[in-house]
């Protein structure tokens, strides 16, 4: 119940926040904090019991008609998620309030991060796969509408859209994943899923779901060749990029590969596939990072490669490297998200991002410095923070990988190297550099932005300090994946070995990038190839040639011209019903009896073929007309000799009138003209006699069956016996069916109703030409 | 009580008639529409109820035996969809208090509306394949006067249109049931269903299947057939685009569900999985015009034509769980789409134009309706947790289930697009800053006859989210009842 109390708590929250903020105001980002951190004791006081191994599972039916039901798994793994995204939760939003001000839309930021928060609690609490990608995509969507915040900027909104497309379509991928997922498995819920691995892993289908629930974390998670929408989100306000784009939500296709780890892990093709993506996302982002100059892209590209790197341990799928992984999670996290909300308040203060123009801030940012260099010692990998603990887990892990470990050591290392020169140019330069101009003078960012940076860069202190705390988190979150009891010991000193000797090595390595990145930028830029040949020209490109595609497909389409569509609608009348006809075996060899018609039949026959003839044929408009009278004639006569006269003087009087009313108008028509070409007139003279043909077949095959009369019958005998009435048809029309008799009289009075309206009633057309356009014709 | 299957026909025909006999006194006809659709959804309502628990309902018309005379069938399917034509017809109704001029409403505008949800109510209802061909010309000629209606040069050219295509879709029909007819003598669809079953040339009979595919096809909007509805749904005013855009497609799509699973399944096959195919045509030709638009109205109407392919999509795939998604996929669409509608009149009373060019900053100046857009927009797009993601969900499924990988990629990925053309009306109407010259907008504050409809029919998409299992629930009763009725 606490579960679902903490998500629907944080959606209640974010009905009310925009009322909350226009009473509080400036206090509104410690007051909605209060939330984030009294659900973080929450998840804090759960650890003991599931560390040892429990487990909270609920559930509530939802669509059980398609096996979907409301349902949480709480585990080791949602609980260090759990924690992450209250506790930063509350850090951010508190960061907020500084960061935003007095703006004028703040109550619908604090909306949008608390739906958000909410929803990615959600996620990583779900227990059954529906909801948790229910989840999944509403935190897709907060991420939209928080990216495009500042939404007056098209850049912003350009971004937002982006990175909706890519997470969208990675989303579908997914949920195609997921249902093929439950329908092998048996089961949307996770805690049968997770038993099913090995039936679902010899099931012919075992390829294609992991391909898609791949492509569903992948884009999510920000991996090559999906991972340039992340760079584009750095548009959206510096808390959101924090928090979201860095810390929780990038983090989810993480945390999916992890929770399906057991399920779908272990085989040679999660094997390649995910190592594959994990390390060459790690290496990219972490080259590209180096070019950047701006504080935010530099951080999303390292953020990129560390996602990398999480994904490269997943791969690997040994305990050591998700232990390393687990504890990857939690440190970056701390270290990153510090990172971040101290790029957003440097620029909030001096009104810059560019580190070229940045340098000796801590003089009048003291505590913002000192919080930047404990989070840039951490991202490093130097001791004593977390990180260094961290990296010693990471190269130990990957020494003993069960396979290519040299490989994916060399990629570590130098992926790490350029990490640590990232650090050095984002927490070391700007405070400590060389003296540069920013446009403001700054001074100390206001308290709110001060407790986010400060708590989590000390926390990487003093866990590093204190490993014991981070462990416990760690080892029941790595235990879950492994679905067994795994103790880790962390420790700061572990020995000279080979781990510390790579370690020596990067941290040189680094150090000499770092001292070099003038030269390196100067030199050429590895960010601006891959901006003008990557996925993200793909995307535009593949973007530009979805609205050229639209266009041309409904011009081709939608011409405008009713008379190419009738011919498209006959068209396929005749091609579909014709070949049905043909291909099924419809057509029957006609009976002879059929063309067994007497004498005057043929006449008549004859005279409508004629009068037909005629009326396509006449150049004068009264010529056709009188032809058409003729056909109806011609078809009264017919039932005149079926013995059916109501019928016939109904047509009669029908057709009568209609020349009398055709000749009253006809003179106020235009002068009658052909406009069509000759080629016209003979390719809608084919269509038509195709049209026609087809009708006749179907006509002359009905014929050849024998004909049922038990309606005819029934009417017949008791049309004067129960309906009292001695012409059949008129019994029928007012009695046996006399409800469609009353449909055809409403019709009659509507039409009538429509014609008084269009002679009486002709409205002006309304001043902006914006509302109605006639279809146009191209 | 199967005198209550004659009430949703009667209710709108009585209101006709009584709105027709105060020809000019508006607030009286104003009143009494409200007040008959109110009463007809009641009667929807009621219908349902008593067909869920006492399971399906006929009515022999003036008491003549089946199959001589008509006979009323409701079954789960009709009395959804008779409960979906109240509920629309309840919200157009209060939205045209607000939104409609007084020249159209002294020209009978309440009684047409009337006559329209008579004409559809009947060919839900229906079990005689016949009086259904009189309800669909019930149907045209009701929307063909309140689309010419006003008189407007673009209202009569896209009416032209429609009326054109539409009458030949009537045409295909009255010729499938005269041919049928021939075969089997019979009209009466249960009759109809039995006696083709011994026809002795089961390859005309198929034909005359396409025939009727090809009629209700033209009727439902579907590729490619469709021309009639982005040439007209954009210009007669909004409430009756909404009205249009709930429910007329709809009776298209129904009947060919109504026929392709009592009538038709000799070659299923063939048949159906030639339906499979052009609803994938249908999705896709549909979003893709949707993606070339700039103007609100049509950039709707393309989509209607897209989601029509996915209510076609289940009933290609003829599983229990395909035609339980395609009734909950209606239910949602009606509902979404016509809330779509209702937005775009707000927009349009708020900023004057329907041109996304023209509009901007609404997302700023008017956050509720902002909301209320994106609910119907973000479902219609198949995000979850709202109506129009469990009823993609149920369809993919299916499609799964099937083995038909083609047709649920195809609808995954016109998801997106349906997301991406979406995204282009919040991004210039509600995100763009507006424009500066906005001098000439029309700052009429809008009326709650304007907002309640479409709170209304905004909130339901959220609500049907998360009352997904019970409507499932009833939609898995009803597609069981059209596959059972064999």
């Amino acid at each position: 119940m606490a579960i679902i109390m903490a998500i629907l708590s944080g959606f209640a929250l974010t009905v009310v926040a925009p009322w909350l903020c226009r009473l509080a105001r400036g206090a509104t980002g410690w007051i909605i904090a209060l939330q984030p951190v009294g659900l973080a004791f929450y998840f804090a006081s759960q650890l003991h019991p599931i560390a040892a191994g429990g487990v909270i599972a609920l559930s509530y039916p939802w669509v059980p008609g398609l096996g979907i039901a409301l349902s949480f798994y709480v585990d080791g793994l949602s609980l260090l998620f759990a924690l992450l995204i209250s506790g930063i939760g509350a850090l951010v939003v508190i960061y907020a309030g500084g960061y935003l001000g007095e703006h004028p839309q703040a109550g619908r930021f604090y909306a949008l991060i608390l739906m958000f928060m909410a929803s990615m609690l959600g996620l990583v609490l779900a227990g059954n796969v529906i909801t948790m990608f229910v989840f999944w995509e509403l935190t897709s969507l907060s991420s939209f509408l928080l990216i495009g915040f500042d939404h007056q900027r098209e850049a912003a909104r350009a971004a937002a859209l982006q990175a909706l497309l890519v997470t969208g379509a990675g989303g579908l991928a997914l949920l195609a994943g997921l249902l093929l997922l439950g329908q092998a498995g048996g089961s949307l819920e996770l805690s049968t899923l997770l038993n099913e691995g090995r039936a679902i892993q010899s099931h012919p289908l075992y390829l294609s779901i992991l391909l898609l629930i791949l492509v569903g974390a992948f884009t999510k998670s920000a991996q090559v060749p999906f991972h340039f929408w992340l760079p584009g989100a750095m548009e959206a306000p510096t808390p959101v990029s924090a928090y979201l784009h860095s810390a929780t939500m990038v983090k989810a296709g993480v945390y999916l590969l992890a929770r399906l780890s057991p399920v779908l892990g272990g085989s040679e093709a999660w094997h390649y596939l995910v190592t594959g993506a994990g390390t060459a996302t790690m290496l990219l982002g972490a080259a590209v990072a180096l070019w950047q100059t701006d504080l935010k892209r530099i951080l999303a590209y390292s953020t990129v490669s560390t996602l990398g790197a999480l994904v490269l341990l997943l791969g690997m799928d040994t305990v050591l490297s998700v232990k390393a992984a687990m504890l990857f999670l939690l440190v970056h996290a701390l270290y990153k998200g510090a990172l971040f909300l101290i790029a957003g308040a440097v620029d909030h203060e001096t009104g810059t991002r560019e580190v070229t123009r940045l340098g000796r801030l801590a003089r009048a940012m003291p505590v913002t410095a000192v919080a930047a260099g404990l989070a840039a010692l951490s991202m490093a990998g130097l001791p004593p923070m977390l990180g260094f603990i961290n990296k010693e887990l990471l190269y130990e892990a990957k020494l003993q990988a069960p396979r290519a470990s040299v490989l994916v050591t060399s990629a570590g290392v130098l992926a790490n190297m350029f990490l640590v020169a990232v650090a050095g140019i984002v927490g070391f330069a700007p405070f400590f550099g060389r003296r540069a101009d920013p446009p403001r003078m700054p001074h100390e960012a206001p308290l709110a932005m001060l407790v986010g940076p400060a708590v989590l860069a000390g926390l990487g202190l003093v866990c590093g300090l204190f490993p014991d705390a981070a462990s416990i988190v760690v080892s029941a979150a790595a235990g879950a994946v492994r679905a067994e009891v795994t103790a880790v010991e962390l420790k700061l000193w572990h020995g000279i070995n080979p781990v510390l000797g790579l370690s020596l090595l990067t941290v040189a390595a680094g150090v000499g990038l770092y001292a070099a990145r003038g030269f390196l930028r100067r030199a050429g830029s590895i960010g601006d190839a891959i901006g003008r040949w990557g996925p993200r020209r793909w995307y535009s490109l593949l973007l530009a040639s979805l609205n050229g595609l639209a266009r041309v497909q409904t011009r081709l389409l939608q011409s405008g011209y009713l008379r190419r569509y009738l011919m498209v609608i006959v068209l396929t009348t005749v091609a579909l019903v014709g070949s049905t006809l043909l291909l099924r075996g419809g057509l029957t060899e006609p009976v002879p009896s059929l063309l067994d018609a007497r004498f005057y039949e043929w006449t008549i026959a004859a005279l409508i073929l004629l009068a037909t003839l005629m009326a396509v044929l006449s150049p004068s408009r009264l010529a056709a007309a009188a032809a058409l009278s003729v056909i109806g004639y011609g078809v009264a006569l017919l039932y005149m000799l079926f013995s059916a006269p109501d019928l016939a003087m109904t047509q009669f009087a029908v057709e009568t009138l209609t020349v009398i009313l055709f000749v009253l108008v006809v003179y106020r028509l235009p002068r009658f003209a052909s406009l069509s070409s000759r080629r016209a007139r003979l390719r809608d003279a084919a269509i038509a006699l195709l049209a026609g043909g087809l009708m006749t077949a179907l006509v002359l095959t009905a014929m050849t069956l024998p004909r049922d009369l038990h309606l005819a019958t029934y009417f017949a005998e008791n049309s004067l016996l129960l309906a009292k009435g001695r012409n059949v048809v008129n019994a029928i029309l007012v009695d046996f069916r006399a409800l469609d008799t009353l449909g055809e009289i409403t019709v009659l009075a509507v039409a009538g109703i429509g014609i008084y309206a269009l002679l009486r009633l002709r409205l002006e057309e309304p001043a902006d030409s914006g509302s109605s356009q006639p279809e146009e014709e191209v | 009580m199967g005198g209550l299957l004659v009430l949703p026909i009667l209710i709108p025909l009585l209101t006709a008639v009584a709105a027709l006999l105060a020809w000019k006194r508006r607030s009286f006809q104003r009143a009494l529409s409200v007040l008959s659709t109110t009463g007809l959804l009641g009667a929807a309502l009621w219908l349902l109820v008593v067909v869920w628990q006492n399971g399906t309902q006929t009515l022999q018309v003036g008491n003549w035996p089946a199959p001589f005379g008509i006979t009323l069938v409701a079954d789960l399917l009709s009395a959804i969809m008779v409960v979906l034509a109240g509920l629309i017809g309840l919200a157009v109704a209060v939205y045209s208090l607000g939104s409609m001029d007084p020249d159209r409403e002294q020209f009978g505008y309440y009684p047409l509306l009337q006559v329209l949800l008579m004409g559809v109510c009947g060919a839900f209802l229906t079990g005689d394949l016949f009086n259904l061909y009189v309800w669909f010309e019930v149907m045209l000629i009701a929307s063909f006067v309140l689309m010419t209606l006003g008189g407007e040069r673009a209202q009569l050219e896209g009416a032209i249109k429609y009326v054109t295509l539409n009458l030949m879709a009537s045409a295909l029909f009255l010729a499938g049931v005269g041919i049928l007819y021939g075969v089997t003598g019979a009209l009466n669809m249960a009759d109809l269903a039995r006696r083709l079953e011994q026809v002795r040339q089961p390859g005309l009979v198929t034909a005359l299947a396409l025939l009727f595919l090809i009629a209700f096809g033209i009727k439902a909007a579907m590729f490619p057939l469709f021309f009639w509805l982005p040439a007209s749904y954009h210009t007669p005013p909004v409430a009756v685009s909404a009205l249009f855009s709930g429910l007329l497609t709809k009776v298209g799509v129904y009947a060919l569900i109504r026929v392709f699973t009592l009538l038709f399944v000799q070659d299923v096959e063939f048949t159906h999985t030639l339906i499979l195919v052009l609803a994938g045509l249908t999705m896709v030709t549909g979003v893709l015009g949707a993606v070339a638009q700039t103007e609100f109205r049509r950039l709707l109407s393309f989509h209607i034509i897209s989601q029509i392919g996915y209510l076609l999509m289940g009933l290609g795939l003829f599983t229990p769980v395909a035609l339980a998604g395609t009734i909950f996929f209606m239910v949602h669409v009606i509902l979404a789409k016509s809330a779509l509608f209702l937005v775009s009149g707000i927009v349009y009373r708020l900023q004057g134009s329907y041109d996304l060019k023209k509009l901007g900053g609404l997302y700023r100046s008017q956050p509720v309706l902002a909301v209320l857009f994106l609910f119907p927009a973000l479902s219609l797009a198949g995000l979850p947790p709202l109506s129009g993601f469990f009823a993609k969900l149920s369809l993919i499924w299916a499609g799964l289930e099937a083995g038909q990988y083609g047709i649920v990629a195809v609808a995954l990925g016109v998801g997106l697009l349906t997301l991406f053309s979406m995204m282009k009306i919040w991004d210039q109407a509600f995100w763009k800053p507006a424009m500066e010259d906005d001098s000439t907008k029309s700052s009429q504050s809008s009326s709650w006859a304007l907002w309640l409809p479409t709170v209304a029919l905004a909130g339901l998409t959220v609500l049907l989210g998360f009352a997904a299992g019970p409507l499932f629930a009833l939609s898995r009763q009803a597609a069981e009842q059209l596959l059972g009725g064999r």
